[in-house]
């Protein structure tokens, strides 16, 4: 019996030849690679994580310090800001793209043209120069500290960013917050209630004020039962600039609005080509049933539609997270600017940092897919 | 997204090269010489009216392809930014890193390279706008600073506002022009930078009048010609043709004296140095006019001074630190002989 004639075995031969012949390029690659940097007297390893940095970054949620703060601190503080800047992006961007698709479809013609004009507006610049435009547009529009923009009364808007009064919970405070999610707690039990009261004998109840009463009162009453346990540190221009308070930077600002407005348009076609996809008939017999336009909406078409548009909408998160990479043209501190910019030249280990930083972008954006794959499973019409 | 494509390409191309024939024979062969420079300092690296680079960085990569081509238009010149360069060099994209570059220890000894010289030294200063009312950089406490990013600059400043108890803020840009921009457009109050760069910048902006440099400086930048370790024949190179354009400043010998001091002169050092006498052309492996080439083509260091940064640019840098060493300065060549 000759073994090559058998397909079966002929099948996991070939695989396993073409496993090992990967293997063994990667691995010539790899020695080549270490060899060639170990002959010209380059550094390598990962040594660099555990040393002093020694360079100051603009923005930082977590403590870092200058003088410090290790390679491995600079490197979680890049990471932290590419999140935050994902995080802020991807939440307005979906706000702005849900409205903007739906208007897209508006019967009304001005609003309807609006959005399309929107949408090839803002999809058909590239990214980068949008980033560059907005930030552009931030600093020149923008006055000097001293000459500060009052947007409220402890809000102020200047060419160094936005400044606003950071809250300070003492500790009472908790019993705030837990009155907030008892609150919540709450609500949803009334919903459900309701629901099924509906459900069960067609009556309708009309649970908006209540709810609203629970979810601001609660927390309210209990933030005054407690002696009002919050202060807020004001910003106050002192030198240079303000100084106490909250600050958000224009880098930052002006990347979380391209980000948004340029993913959004995307978001939009998502949306509205998953209502479009939505037969005709469906909004026909939820009209003949008696379902005014906006409770067909509501009910019939977009629970359908957002299954149709969660895939594409899930690509354009995940662009947006790697867009955000941009950012080092306008010099937000996130993981490009601060690790594969500044530490790549401080330590001059590229390769590494190289390495480093695509496992990272990866890591998020394998990680946002599979949460995300997870609520399309469950958001799937169940067959019946 | 681009820049760091452009890292990984280069980060690959480290792993494609293996060790190759000697660069100055590599270079001879292809016929020109790659040379990395900054992406537009005035005066180091920037493009004149006539669209060809020119600048005392730049005049580093052409004195070096005289000595080596017989040529110093024969420059492949590669801008490229403070990020890049190291990488840019390690992978064999240029040859020579002529690039404002502050020699230090780790860069020395961590990277695989190696300082060829120093041709410029500077030290690190500030230039604020003159309005600011801030006359030392004791008064920028809570100050938000533009600077580049992957300089040393970076650290000095950290260490020097640390050491005063002062706080600052970074905005950190990629490229000189755009810390320039920033600066103007008032995103921060102050640009730290090497002092040459902040005389080089201050000619850039709209209204240079408005700025002026503090008299604070507050550390050592020799910057120099980097080249890669362990091709010691091409730093030997780099190396004598920076010290050639010193010892012709030295002993007198200009682009336009060069001719009659290789007939007519005495001096058994010049006759050495213009390879009339003696074998140093042969032991750097090039030809014995290698060095009247550079002065010829080129110039001698001071010429290239004056006419780059000095009184004959629009910086107006005097000699200070860069002054040869019988005038009160620091550049020194070793002898010829």
């Amino acid at each position: 019996m000759n073994l090559l004639n058998n397909q079966k075995f002929r099948g996991i031969f070939f695989q396993l030849l073409t496993v090992i012949g990967l293997v063994a390029f990667l691995w010539y690659i790899t020695t080549n690679m270490f060899h060639n940097i170990e002959q010209r007297g380059i550094t390598t390893g990962f040594d660099f994580f555990g040393q002093i940095a020694g360079f100051g970054i603009s923005e930082s949620p977590i403590p870092y310090s200058d003088q410090t703060s290790t390679y491995f601190d600079a490197f979680k503080v890049g990471i932290i800001n590419t999140l935050i800047v994902s995080g802020v992006g991807i939440f307005f961007a979906s706000i702005l793209g849900v409205i903007i698709g739906v208007a897209r479809l508006s019967k009304n013609y001005i609003v309807s043209k609006l959005s399309l004009g929107y949408i090839e507006f803002f999809r058909n610049i590239p990214i980068l120069l949008q980033i560059l435009f907005w930030y552009n547009v931030v600093l020149a529009a923008l006055p000097k500290p001293r000459q500060s923009i009052q947007l409220a009364s402890d809000m102020f808007l200047n060419n160094r960013g936005l400044f606003v009064p950071k809250p300070i919970m003492e500790a009472g405070f908790t019993f705030v917050i837990i009155a907030f999610v008892l609150a919540i707690f709450v609500s949803i039990f009334l919903v459900k209630w309701a629901n099924k009261r509906f459900e069960e004998t067609g009556k309708e109840s009309f649970l908006l004020p209540w709810i609203v009463l629970i979810i601001v009162g609660l927390p309210l009453g209990v933030y005054f039962l407690s002696g009002s346990p919050l202060h807020f540190d004001y910003p106050a221009l002192k030198g240079f600039n303000f100084r106490g308070g909250m600050s958000y930077s224009p880098e930052f600002l002006a990347l979380t609005f391209a980000l948004s407005i340029y993913t959004a348009t995307y978001i939009a076609e998502a949306i509205r080509s998953g209502i479009e996809a939505i037969p005709k008939g469906q909004k026909e017999a939820a009209a003949s049933l008696g379902l005014s336009s906006y409770q067909s909406l509501k009910l019939v078409i977009l629970p359908q539609a957002i299954r149709i548009a969660i895939p594409p909408i899930i690509n354009q998160y995940l662009n947006l997270t790697k867009n955000s990479s941009l950012a080092t043209a306008i010099g937000y501190p996130e993981l490009v600017t601060v690790f594969a910019g500044t530490c790549l030249n401080q330590t001059g280990q590229a390769i590494e940092i190289i390495l480093v930083t695509m496992l990272v972008y990866l890591t998020i954006s394998l990680t946002i897919s599979f949460v995300l794959n997870i609520i399309n499973k469950k958001m799937e019409i169940k067959g019946r | 997204m681009k820049k760091l494509l452009k890292l990984s390409l280069a980060a690959v191309a480290v792993c494609g090269i293996t060790a190759s024939a000697g660069t100055l024979e590599n270079t001879k062969k292809q016929g020109y010489l790659k040379c990395g420079v900054s992406t537009g300092l005035p005066g180091f690296a920037e493009v004149g009216a006539d669209k060809k680079w020119k600048g005392l960085d730049v005049d580093m990569c052409r004195a070096v392809a005289a000595a080596v081509l017989g040529d110093a238009s024969k420059v492949k010149i590669v801008p490229l930014t403070a990020k890049e360069r190291f990488t840019a060099l390690q992978s064999g994209e240029v040859d020579l890193l002529s690039r404002n570059t502050t020699w230090t220890n780790s860069r020395d000894t961590s990277l695989g390279l190696n300082f060829a010289g120093v041709n410029y030294y500077d030290g690190q200063g500030f230039l604020v706008a003159k309005d600011l009312g801030v006359n030392s950089a004791k008064e920028l406490d809570g100050a938000s600073v533009c600077i580049t990013a992957g300089t040393t600059t970076e650290l000095n400043l950290a260490e020097y506002f640390n050491a005063n108890n002062m706080k600052y803020k970074p905005i950190t840009y990629d490229t000189a022009d755009q810390v320039t921009k920033g600066f103007e457009a008032g995103r921060c109050d102050l640009i730290t930078s090497d002092a040459s760069q902040l005389y080089a910048l201050r000619t850039k902006m709209a209204n240079p009048g408005k700025y002026k440099v503090l008299p604070e400086i507050i550390s050592k930048e020799p910057l120099g010609p980097v080249v890669r370790q362990g091709d010691d024949e091409w730093f030997n190179v780099i190396r004598w043709s920076l010290f050639a354009m010193k010892t012709a400043e030295e002993f007198g010998v200009t682009s336009k004296n060069v001719d009659a001091q290789a007939t007519n002169t005495k001096k058994p050092e010049v006759k050495r140095l213009l390879g009339t006498s003696g074998k140093i052309g042969e032991n750097l492996h090039l030809d014995a006019k290698w060095a009247y080439r550079i002065i010829k083509q080129v110039g001698n260091y001071g010429e290239s001074f004056e006419r780059n940064v000095g009184m004959g640019s629009p910086l107006k840098i005097s000699r200070g630190l860069n002054a040869l060493w019988n005038q009160g300065g620091l550049q020194y060549s070793p002898p010829f002989r």
